[in-house]
């Protein structure tokens, strides 16, 4: 039948001349590209002595921020529950105390804060919607775990470590 | 025979298998870098730098893995298999000459076990009886995929000895004596090695060098596509090791043998102009050899990372119809060529 879009290719077999036969010519040609290749850079990272550069916006395990005097930011309002398209993020409220002042920054916080890593697709909704900017997804990536419990993250993984405000202004002078 | 010599030639045997053991166990590692590099990554670079412990790793692992010994097993045979395979591979290198001879307190000292005048048929014989370590193997295993991988190999090595052993006698009758000493002592510089003479000679042996140590493109015996594990299918901890050393190992020979036959051995060129002293011609003639040697050994490997393995109605066309006529060829060539030569000029 012919062909109407012109692009049909006929593929012909010869039988192979004495030249192909020898096949060391072939062999020399296949030689020659592996030597090639012996000798040509490695793409290979090796992985834990060198780590590959992350983009400037890798979005990680999420953190939960502290203000400047190491308060938490969070006031629990559950914008971040709310935006969440995959609900991965649940919270309970409660009301600060006083003497608490240090330790919460709003007069509500969130007394327990529990993001599901397995349920989390990282889309970085919740970093939007905080009013707060209390949540951001800076931390490094989630690791594996054995059991699905252990995929909950509560406050204890996710609130930033507190750092001392007077060591950080020492070390900036 | 006086103490002094057979001190001298026991210091010597210690060395060479000290030696070759180590080259053996080296070449494993080797071979995986060579991989690595060739299909653009680093081979193993963990233990120790460049995996340098790696072979001692892996020797460590084979001593400590369970050893089985199936049921249906010949239980004398099984385990002789390997030995037999390990010991043809090592006393094959006795008779090749690894450099010219050191003076030590005006004493000279041969470097070269046993001048033996039918060396090239020692080694003949000594490969021969390396297929029956496969073999006794294969068939001792109880195993079908063995017993086919042992058929194969019996019949592969069989067809390819004819090729290796005509093309040798066209080496032979260039040379006019079998003892690899003396083939090698001819060679001495770099314009009388028999590659220069022997070209069509030197590509069939080379190539049922390949088919005789179960190479790639050879390496039907142990096939893992359709054989499993071939032979060695059965065998496990370091029954299982030495099959893979006493193969290392006779790559190792091979490739010295390949070296000295052809290659010149520990001749390098220009070496009686450079004003050297006997005992410094001889070191770096040792050296010189190795690097030949080693040179081979990435030659095994690079084919193997390069070439596809024959089918094995392939294999038998190419031993039979093309290596054993062209190396016939080559007889007849050389005998014409020698006679013009010897009448005419």
């Amino acid at each position: 039948m012919q062909s109407l879009s012109n692009r049909k290719k006929v593929l012909e077999q010869k039988p192979m001349n004495i030249w192909e036969r020898m096949y060391l010519p072939a062999i020399a040609k296949g030689l020659s590209i592996t030597i090639r290749h012996f000798f040509k850079k490695i793409p290979t990272i090796k992985y834990p002595e060198q780590i590959r550069p992350y983009s400037k916006n890798f979005r990680g395990q999420h953190s939960l921020k502290r203000d400047e005097q190491g308060r938490e930011r969070c006031t629990a309002c559950g914008l971040c529950a709310l935006s969440c398209p995959a609900e991965a993020i649940t919270m309970i409220a409660a009301e600060r105390k006083k003497g608490e002042e240090h330790l919460y920054r709003e007069e509500k916080y969130a007394a327990v804060y529990e993001i599901n890593m397995l349920r989390c697709i990282f889309c970085g909704l919740c970093e939007e919607a905080c009013p707060k900017e209390a949540i951001y997804l800076d931390g490094p990536h989630v690791t594996a775990d054995y059991l699905r419990k252990d995929f909950i993250y509560g406050k204890d993984k996710l609130v930033e470590p507190k750092f001392d405000i007077t060591q950080l202004k020492q070390e900036k002078i | 025979m006086e103490v002094a010599f057979i001190l001298e030639k026991l210091i010597l045997v210690v060395i060479i298998f000290t030696v070759t053991l180590v080259i053996a166990m080296y070449s494993t590692l080797a071979e995986r870098k060579v991989a690595g590099f060739m299909q653009d990554r680093y081979g193993p670079d963990r233990a120790g730098i460049f995996g340098l412990l790696q072979p001692l790793c892996d020797g460590g692992k084979f001593f400590f893995k369970e050893e089985i010994i199936p049921a249906g097993a010949h239980k004398p045979l099984f385990i002789l298999g390997p030995v037999i395979a390990i010991i043809t591979a090592c006393i094959s290198s006795a008779v090749i000459p690894w450099g010219q001879e050191l003076v030590i307190n005006g004493k000279a000292v041969s470097l070269q076990v046993a001048d033996v005048n039918i060396g090239v048929l020692y080694i003949f014989g000594v490969i021969a009886l390396g297929v029956y370590g496969i073999m006794l193997g294969g068939w001792a295993s109880n195993n079908k995929f063995s017993l086919m991988g042992a058929i194969r190999a019996a019949s592969q090595s069989i067809s390819y000895e004819i090729g290796m052993g005509l093309s040798l006698i066209a080496l032979l009758m260039v040379t006019g004596t079998l003892s690899v000493g003396e083939i090698v002592a001819q060679q001495s510089g770099f314009v009388n090695w028999n590659i220069w003479v022997q070209p069509l000679g030197f590509l069939v042996f080379i190539t049922c060098a390949f088919a005789e140590c179960n190479r790639v493109p050879f390496d039907l015996p142990e096939c893992e596509t359709e054989l499993v594990g071939g032979y060695h299918t059965e065998y496990s901890s370091m029954k299982l090791g030495l099959y893979m050393f006493s193969e290392y190992i006779n790559m190792f020979v091979s490739s010295a043998l390949m070296a000295s036959l052809y290659f010149g051995g520990y001749n390098f060129p220009f070496m009686y102009d450079l004003g050297l002293s006997q005992n410094w011609i001889t070191v770096i003639g040792v050296l010189v050899f190795f690097l030949k040697i080693f040179g081979f050994i990435f030659f095994f490997m690079w084919i193997r990372w390069t070439l596809p393995r024959f089918r094995y109605d392939q294999l038998m066309n190419l031993g039979w119809k093309i290596l054993i006529p062209l190396a016939i060829a080559n007889i007849v060539l050389t005998g014409v060529v020698t006679l013009v030569k010897d009448t005419y000029f």
